[in-house]
Order: structure tokens, then C-alpha cells, then sequence
């Protein structure tokens, strides 16, 4: 069998030392009537190399959009990853170590995770980060909840321009717990309404949550009303972008109180939407109900710096029920991948990727609006992401450009209903060459 | 120092009350810090809030634990030694004296006389 | 000790460049809405990247390395066939908003795989959707709130052993439930008295696992799953002793309604440093109609997302789960077929027995040595010593092991649970055992040596209490 060690020799003395005659025996706890004797129903084992040919086939049955030219965006870029991303969460020392609850021997994972919550802190602007949850939308979940919990009140208010599938998540999560929604709705420009906001706050507000930029790409400026939500007793809870904090004000300039989002554009793989990477940073006062493990630096016995879990207190192995989540496994290697990635792009690198990433979207979005028939929908500022509006609907163009190996981007109908039929969720990366661009257009032109 | 006017509660709590005060200020006893501890943080009630003996009012935490801190008697909260926070060390070095925790004001006088006195609560500890 | 990455650093340096000229400023974009200092992150080249992972790396235990004999963990060899099928760019580089005409080979490896999983624990259904085996568990009780709900009137009570796992009474309380400990009788199991009086009308689910964290299968389990069933309750099993159960018992065939699996445990996906994990759910056909949305569906050769799912609790993931995840565990049950699987959980109660066997007349082991995968040791009889279960711990790392889990479960005071799994050779197993055995010696001639334990490792034993009291949880700017 695959990976076992023991020999017909190694089994007879082991059962031997125990006195037992064959390893059926140690199953006779079972009661018979549950005890299987007949193999499952699953098939026979392959060898390596025949599950490897078993998985290419299948793989072979893939488009993938990293080998296309995509403009799918939504949460989740195909931007570069770089080799040494690859190269580094690929050793054993990382992948296959286990949580670092035993501090000595778990030095690289804890550095790791300390530079990674460093990496985010500085990003957000937020002085806490925890060490991942699941994704974005787990990680907005458990944001407003927590937020519930600090401002003891109920309601929440969400901009309806937050990614409809956190939102779904959201509310997922909010079974149970006594709390309630209300949409905050945008503009024509794409952002949030301030106006139906300020209506929209009373004195049982527990957070106000928006996400910049937002799902149709449009950037918001939460400056403008943030001292309004503060006066309503409420907190500031973002999901950002973590690309687009190479460029935007971060969540700490406007004083923000949680800052969420998806980590997956830092270094890691589309991988057909997971494994993703939710991060989560917070102001001081908050840390103890933030969910999720934390790093801090200490000494050791002899004076030497060295980095431990902290604040385990908050987490289920101790307080149980009653702790801040019930979150155990994270995504370790994952925040590994963005540690590396924020590493190796560096500060020069990161800066450059939001521009470039900028520029190309204004080339294609001016490009696309010299299309007859079609035009940027949202006149507010976007970054990397823009609403087209077709002269046809959507999916005839998606299924169009499909048609010739081109990803045109995600028909907003699918989450946002038929009256948004002809809006197209067009995401640009620095993947993308004018090319590509060209080519888009040509399919945009002939529907 | 005498323990004369200290009572302490089963949870490990002590209650010290003056004659003519219906104020008491409690913390918790050197056995209970021993079996904690280091104390790194203490969740207190808020100022006004009401409590009930015997039913917890906040936790005390541990690197590894969290326990319930304990009312021993009923009454409202009228200050929390909050600076503890700063000086968790405190609870330890200090249980009866700059490690207290809440000082609370009394709804009924007579749950006092159902604590212990200390030489029952040594015993209990097996400390006589 | 190594610098971080932001020490490190050197003004001007730069690692991974862009193709093209350099992008112009942003345009379109109003002052007002762009940050006015970039974001601190590291000035390195990419050799010093690599250095400076590297570094860190070595400092780490993994199971390459060595044991782990994790209790409840199943730290299992992470096959390598596992990654190359994973990093295939067929499936890593599939967006998850793909058509469903793009995505025919990953839809089949979900189908498949819940097949599979339906087959090896006799469920009827599988949702992938959980990221970790607790979100299995948040997603679990949801979707008992769900069925109680549509069926007037919610029960509010979670009854679970005193020996569980945090994470189960954790999940209860986050969709609102009541916990209730049910304590475990003297053989280890779960009171049957206990429940009998506790179960009722109120009681929404009982949350088992089985094996127990003590390694002991709950012998009465018929009887348990019955009682629940007649009072109207619902059973969960938390699957994380599954690896001692495989091609042996199925939790569906005892009669469980809803479970989750541990694919980082029991299916050998890697443990990452704390994930990514998978904790797929699986139910009796009565629940499948509350499984999260989209289900994939076969029609001939073609599959597809059923996007009509009017009873789901509703998405707990942003798309469809770890799918990078639980491919590699789809990797491991094809490699392995049934008899292979048998072999494992043969291989894993096997390897358990002797360690407890070898180990049982040095530390007791309060529930006797007859175990499935994993038992639990008492370091108890060390204390008159001055020498504790965390000190053994600490000690074991200076031989290059990872400790046991310790302190857990509750039940068993200073608590070893020890787990080996089935990968591990006979000479590992007895080179534990004599250490074991020598650090039982130490702390009786030595205690010294154990209580400031470890002395061989990166770093000795940390100050936790300032790391608690004063937390610092980021970088200090770089020179």
C-alpha cells in the first residue's frame, strides 16, 4: 500500500509484543453489526503513475483562464504569480508542518505569520492583523459579528455594492444571532449614496460595512462620512482590496475600525476559488475580540527574540463557547504565499503593479468606450475593475468572445438581476497587453 | 494584616467591609492566583452594573486559562480597579491589597455572614 | 535569531520587476482618494528572499522531518503525487466564475469526490463547501437550526462529551445553540445514564466522536443513536478520528445524520503551518435539501452546477471550498482504493496499540491499552517530582520529536493523547518509546533537566506571559 512502512515481519512482531494475532482483531470493539468486512465501494487503488495520467485527463477538461485572456475579476485576479512564491511554500519545512502550538520548534511558521500580520498592518494602516480566516466573506462575517458584539447593538447597515457573494455569507453567518440588515444603495456614479446613508443611521446601529473598491470596481471615499458614522455611536467596518492599497488611502487614514478582505491576488493561484485567503485588521482596543490566531514577538529564556500565539484566550481550544469565533485551522500556507509575494514584490514592486494595474484598466475602458454602442457604465473613479455597458446583453457578448478564447468578464444579471442585463464586470491585470485589448474590442464590435 | 473583617467565598474570593460602610471591595485569594497563574488580563464589570453572589461578573485570564470572576455578594458595582490591567502582576504579589478588583455596594448586608472566615477558608485550602 | 524580512531590508532594493516601461502616476483618480506614503513593505532582492525563507524554514518541525504524534491530529505523510496534481495548471488556474463547459474536469473531481466520501462513510450526501473542519461543524449546525426550524419551533440544546474537542461547543454557539456537557463514565465513554436524562424535547443534536478523543469506540453507540433519534434529536459526528475507522465502520451505517471530515487529518492534505484545511459535510438523505448551493449534478457525460437550491441554509464560502484542497484528498482515495484505505486505519490502530502497549507501564494509561488510533497517557505520577505533562512535552522536542497533544482531553489528568498513524515505521516507534522512557527516568534522577526543558531546540521556552500582558503583533520599522 502506498506509504506504509511495515513488512509482513514488521506486522507479526508488532502484533506479537501486543498479543494479538491480526490487526482484523483490533476492531472486534465494533459491534458486528457495523463492523465492514467487504471492501467499499470506491475501486481499486491506482499506481502514481496511473492517478497522474487519471488527473491530467481531467485537468485536460479544464479551460483555465490563467492560460486564456481573461478579464474575470469579482474578487478573485489572475495576476503573476512569482516563481520563488512557488518555489519557497513549496518546501516540506512549511507545507507540511503542523500549527505552531509547540513555539520551539515552530519558529519559521511564527516569523512567517508575524511578517505576514506586519505585511497586512502596514498595508491596511490598522495597527492588529490576524494570522487569515478562510476568505473575504468568512472574514466580513465575522467582522460584523464582532462588530455587533463591541457596539452591543443589532443592526447593520451594508452597502449594496459589497460583493453579493460575501453578502450571501453574511447573512449566512448572522443565523442565529439576532441581527439585522439594511442595504445602503449607490448612486449613478457607483458609489455609496451619503444622502440615504445619513437617513439610514440610527441609534441601533452597530457598524456601517462597504467595500472599496467596490464590486463594480467604483472607488469609495469613506472620509466623507466617516465622522457621521462615528456620531451615530457606529463602527467603520471596510473590505478592501489588497492590490488596490498600493494606490488608495488606506483604511487606517480614514480611521476605519476593521478592515477585511480577500488576500487571494497576493501570490496565490485561482485554484477554482480556493483555497483563498481572508485577512482581518483591526484598531488596538479591538484585539481582544478579534477572532483568528495571533503572533507576537517575546523572548525566550535566554534572552532571545523569538515569536509565540498569543491571546489564546480568545480562541476555542480554551474558552470554548464562548469564544470570539470558532475558528481552529486557518490558512497558514497561504498567508505564507502573501508574506513571500509582498516580500519579493517589495515596496518599489507592490507601488508599480497598482499602476500598471490602473493604467491598463483606464487603456482598455477608454478603448471599450470608443466601441459603438458601448461605454462605462459608473462615472466614479475605479480601479482595476469597471462596469461596461453593451448594446446587447451580457451574455450574448460573453458567450461571443468565449466563442474565440476570450474571458470577457462577469454579466452583472448574474447577481444583480435584469436590470442589469447589459452590464458587463470587465477586471484588468498586468497579465493583460493591448494585445489582448484589440482583440476584445474586435468581439466587442461585431455583436 | 488582619483578616478580621475579610470573608471569603468558596470560589476563592475575598470580601473585606467596613462597620458603617455598605461598600465591600473583593478580590481573589492567593490560593486562586497560585493555581492560575500569571494573570495577563482581567475582563471587569462595568461601573453600575449589577450583580448577583455567586454568579460571574467577568473572567480572569491566564496564558492558558480563562476563569470566571465571581460576585460574592449582591449588589452594584461602584469601582473597578481596571488599572489592574497595566500591572497584571499585581494579583499575584499583592492578592489582598493593590490586587483588588471590584469594589461593590451591597444589597443585603446578611450574605456576608453566610462566607467563610478565614480560618474556615484555610482549612478549606488546607493551608492550617 | 534570524532578522525579520523588514530588517533586512535596504533602501532601494527591489526583488520581482514588471514587464513594460514604468506605468505612469494614476490618472483618473482624484488626489483626494490616493495615499499619500506607499505602504512600508521589505526593500529585498530575490536571493535575499529566498535566504531569508529558507532560514526560517529550517528552524520548523514537519512531518518530513519526523513524528508528530499529535492526538486527534493525524499528521499522516503528505504524498507528493498529491501536489503535482494540484499545481496542474488545468485546475490551479481555473477562475471559480468560469462556465460550467470550462470547468467539465473540475466539476467531475467534486462529484467524484463526494461520491466517494459518500461511500466511505455511508452518507448520502457531501457539501465541500467548509474550509476547516470547524466551519464543517458551523455548517452542521445550521443545518440542524434549518431542520428543527421548518419544523415549528426551534430546539435550542447541544449536548456534548466533556471530552470533545473546543471547537464543537464553539461552532453550537455561533448559530445559537445551548451547550450542555455530557460527562464521560469511568470506561471512557459517554455516560449513558446521563444522556438518557438529558436528551430531550429540547435537545436539537448530540455532537459525537467516535473513536472518542480517548481512542475508545463508544460501545453503546446503537443505543445512543437510537435514544437520540427517538426523542427527535439529531447525531453529529465530528469525523476527526476518522483515520481509525476507515474501510472498517461507516458513521452512517451507526445511523449519524450529519458529520464532517478532516481531509488534513485523515486524507493527508498538508497541514500548511494552521491550513488551508477542508472539512467537507456529509448527511442523511433527509438534510441534503440544506446542503449550501451549487450541487453538482451528472447528466451522462456532462456535469454541471444545479444552481436551484430553494432549501440551502445559505453559502459559507465565497465559491465552492478549498478546491485545491480536497483535489489532493481526491488524489489520496484514488491512490489508495478500498483495500488501501483498510490497510491504513489496520496500519494506524495497529501502530497505536503497540506504542500504548510499550508505553503503558511507564505512564498509566487510565483507560486501558486496548485503543483504535490514538490514546491517551497521564503524566500524573511525574508530579511528585516537580515534573509536569508540559515539561515532558518540552523535553521530548530536544530529541526531535513533536510533542503529543497535551492538557486534552479534560477528562485525563496531565493528559498525553497520542496518535502515531499508520505512517510511521516500527524503529520510529520504538525510538519514542525509549525516550519516553528515558525522560520517565530524567524526571524521577533529573527533574531539572525537564522542567527547563527544551535546551536543544532554536529557541527554550518562551515568556508567554509578557507576549499575553504586553502583545506585540507587527515588525518595528525598518532602519
Amino acid at each position: 500500500m502506498p506509504y506504509l512502512y511495515h513488512t509482513d515481519d514488521d506486522r507479526k512482531e508488532m502484533l506479537d509484543a501486543i498479543g494479538v494475532r491480526s490487526e482484523d482483531e483490533l476492531f472486534e470493539r465494533i459491534p458486528g453489526k457495523y463492523r465492514i468486512e467487504k471492501p467499499l465501494p470506491i475501486g481499486e487503488g491506482k499506481s502514481e503513475y496511473e492517478t497522474l495520467q487519471y488527473f491530467e485527463a481531467l485537468a485536460g477538461r479544464n479551460r483555465p483562464a490563467g492560460g486564456m485572456i481573461s478579464f474575470l475579476g469579482g474578487g478573485i485576479y489572475d495576476h503573476i504569480v512569482p516563481s520563488v512564491v512557488r518555489h519557497l511554500s513549496g518546501r516540506s519545512e512549511f507545507y507540511t508542518a503542523y500549527t505552531p502550538y509547540q513555539p520551539e520548534v515552530s519558529q519559521g511558521t511564527l516569523q512567517v505569520i508575524f511578517e505576514y500580520q506586519t505585511a497586512i498592518s502596514r498595508l491596511t494602516g490598522l495597527p492588529v492583523a490576524n494570522a487569515s480566516m478562510y476568505d473575504g466573506a468568512t472574514a466580513l462575517a465575522e467582522s460584523a459579528l464582532m462588530a455587533a458584539k463591541i457596539a452591543k447593538r443589532g443592526t447593520l447597515l451594508c452597502a449594496e455594492t459589497i460583493n453579493p457573494r460575501y453578502r450571501d455569507v453574511l447573512e449566512t453567518y448572522a443565523t442565529g444571532q439576532d441581527l439585522d440588515f439594511k442595504p445602503i444603495p449607490h448612486t449613478e456614479r457607483g458609489d455609496i449614496d451619503a444622502d440615504a446613508l445619513r437617513k439610514l443611521l440610527t441609534g441601533n446601529v452597530a457598524a456601517v460595512v462597504l467595500q472599496t473598491p467596490n464590486y463594480f470596481g467604483v472607488i469609495e471615499c469613506p472620509w466623507e462620512y466617516r465622522r457621521m458614522i462615528r456620531d451615530a455611536g457606529a463602527l467603520l467596518v471596510v473590505v478592501i482590496d489588497p492590490i488596490s492599497l498600493s494606490l488608495l488611502k488606506s483604511p487606517g487614514d480614514y480611521d476605519a475600525d476593521i478592515a477585511v478582505g480577500e488576500g487571494q491576488s497576493l501570490g496565490n493561484e485561482m485554484n477554482y476559488g480556493g483555497p483563498l485567503l481572508g485577512f482581518m485588521a483591526c484598531k488596538n482596543e479591538y484585539v481582544r475580540n478579534l477572532p483568528g490566531r495571533l503572533v507576537s514577538e517575546t523572548t525566550d529564556v535566554d534572552g532571545k527574540r523569538a515569536y509565540v500565539l498569543t491571546l489564546q484566550t480568545r480562541e476555542q481550544h480554551i474558552r470554548r463557547e464562548k469564544a470570539t469565533s470558532n475558528i481552529c485551522t486557518n490558512q497558514g500556507l497561504v498567508a505564507l504565499r502573501a508574506a513571500i509575494y509582498l516580500s519579493v514584490l517589495g515596496e518599489a514592486g507592490f507601488h508599480e503593479l497598482g499602476r500598471i494595474c490602473h493604467d491598463k484598466a483606464l487603456r482598455l475602458a477608454r478603448m471599450i468606450s470608443g466601441c459603438k454602442g458601448y461605454g462605462v457604465r459608473f462615472g466614479g473613479p475605479f480601479f482595476r475593475e469597471f462596469v461596461v455597458r453593451c448594446p446587447a446583453a451580457a451574455d450574448t457578448v460573453v458567450e461571443k468572445a468565449s466563442a474565440e478564447g476570450v474571458l470577457a468578464g462577469i454579466p452583472l444579471e448574474r447577481y444583480f438581476g435584469s436590470g442589469f442585463r447589459d452590464d458587463l464586470l470587465v477586471a484588468v491585470t498586468e497579465k493583460r497587453t493591448d494585445g489582448d485589448f484589440e482583440k476584445l474590442c474586435s468581439i466587442l464590435k461585431a455583436v | 494584616m488582619s483578616f478580621e473583617n475579610v470573608r471569603f467565598t468558596k470560589e476563592h474570593e475575598w470580601v473585606r467591609f467596613e462597620q458603617g460602610s455598605d461598600i465591600v471591595t473583593m478580590g481573589i485569594t492567593d490560593f486562586a492566583s497560585g493555581e492560575l497563574g500569571d494573570v495577563v488580563y482581567i475582563e471587569f464589570p462595568r461601573v453600575g452594573q449589577e450583580v448577583k453572589a455567586a454568579e460571574p461578573m467577568g473572567t480572569i485570564e491566564a496564558v492558558k486559562t480563562v476563569a470566571d470572576l465571581f460576585a460574592p455578594v449582591s449588589g452594584v458595582v461602584e469601582e473597578a480597579n481596571t488599572a489592574l490591567n497595566d500591572e497584571p502582576s499585581m494579583v499575584g504579589e499583592s492578592p489582598f491589597e493593590k490586587g483588588w478588583f471590584v469594589k461593590i455596594k451591597l444589597s443585603n448586608r446578611s450574605e456576608l455572614d453566610k462566607l467563610m472566615k478565614k480560618s474556615e477558608y484555610d482549612k478549606l485550602v488546607g493551608k492550617d | 535569531m534570524p532578522k525579520t524580512i523588514f530588517e533586512r531590508s535596504r533602501r532601494g532594493r527591489r526583488g520581482y520587476r514588471f514587464a513594460g516601461e514604468p506605468a505612469p502616476s494614476p490618472a483618473g483618480i482624484p488626489s483626494a482618494y490616493l495615499r499619500e506614503t506607499r505602504p512600508k513593505l521589505p526593500e529585498v532582492s530575490e536571493p535575499e528572499v529566498v535566504r531569508h525563507f529558507i532560514a526560517l524554514s529550517i528552524l520548523n518541525h514537519h512531518v518530513d522531518k519526523d513524528l508528530y504524534p499529535l492526538g486527534s491530529c493525524t499528521m499522516k505523510y503528505n504524498p507528493k503525487v498529491n501536489e503535482d496534481v494540484a499545481s496542474m495548471r488545468g485546475f490551479a488556474a481555473l477562475h471559480p466564475e468560469q462556465t460550467d463547459d470550462d470547468a467539465q474536469g473540475a466539476l467531475e473531481v467534486i462529484h467524484t469526490l463526494e461520491k466517494k466520501l459518500c461511500a466511505i462513510t455511508g452518507m448520502s450526501a457531501f457539501s465541500l463547501s467548509p474550509a476547516a473542519g470547524a466551519h464543517g461543524e458551523l455548517l452542521g449546525m445550521l443545518i440542524a437550526r434549518k431542520y428543527f426550524a421548518d419544523r415549528n419551533g426551534g430546539r435550542r440544546k447541544v449536548l456534548v462529551p466533556d471530552s470533545a474537542h473546543g471547537t464543537n461547543p464553539a461552532s453550537a454557539h455561533l448559530v445559537g445553540f445551548e451547550n450542555h456537557p455530557i460527562p464521560s463514565g469511568k470506561n471512557g465513554e459517554v455516560d449513558f445514564d446521563v444522556l438518557n436524562r438529558s436528551l430531550d424535547g429540547d435537545t436539537a443534536v448530540l455532537m459525537l466522536t467516535v473513536p472518542n478523543t480517548l481512542g475508545i469506540f463508544e460501545s453503546r453507540i446503537g443505543e445512543i443513536v437510537e435514544l437520540a433519534h427517538r426523542r427527535g434529536a439529531l447525531c453529529y459526528l465530528d469525523g476527526a478520528n476518522l483515520n481509525a475507522l476507515l474501510g472498517r465502520a461507516r458513521p452512517g451505517d451507526m445511523g449519524f445524520d450529519i458529520m464532517h471530515v478532516n481531509l488534513h487529518k485523515t486524507f493527508s492534505t498538508p497541514h500548511g503551518g494552521g491550513g488551508p484545511g477542508a472539512g467537507p459535510v456529509g448527511v442523511a438523505e433527509v438534510l441534503t435539501p440544506f446542503l449550501p448551493g451549487p450541487r453538482v449534478r451528472r447528466d451522462g457525460d456532462r456535469f454541471f452546477f444545479d444552481r436551484e437550491n430553494p432549501s440551502s441554509v445559505g453559502a459559507i464560502h465565497s465559491f465552492y471550498g478549498n478546491f485545491g484542497i480536497y483535489l489532493r484528498a481526491l488524489v489520496y482515495i484514488t491512490r489508495h482504493g478500498a483495500e488501501g484505505l483498510r490497510k491504513v486505519s489496520g496500519a494506524a490502530n495497529l501502530n497505536a496499540n503497540y506504542l500504548a502497549n510499550a508505553l503503558a507501564d511507564v505512564y498509566p494509561i487510565p483507560h486501558g491499552t486496548r485503543c483504535m488510533h490514538e490514546f491517551v497517557a497521564s503524566g500524573e505520577p511525574f508530579k511528585k517530582h516537580g515534573v509536569r505533562t508540559l515539561d515532558i512535552a518540552k523535553r521530548l522536542l530536544d530529541f526531535g520529536f513533536h510533542a503529543p497533544t497535551v492538557y486534552f482531553p479534560l477528562i485525563v489528568p496531565e493528559a498525553l493523547m497520542i496518535e502515531p498513524t499508520e505512517t510511521e515505521s516500527k524503529e520510529t516507534l520504538d525510538r519514542f518509546v525509549a525516550i519516553m522512557k528515558q525522560i520517565a527516568r530524567e524526571a524521577e534522577e533529573e527533574p531539572e533537566l525537564l522542567t527547563t526543558a527544551p535546551h536543544n531546540t532554536p529557541v527554550r521556552r518562551l515568556d508567554e506571559v509578557t507576549a499575553n500582558r504586553h502583545p506585540v503583533l507587527t515588525a518595528t520599522d525598518q532602519g
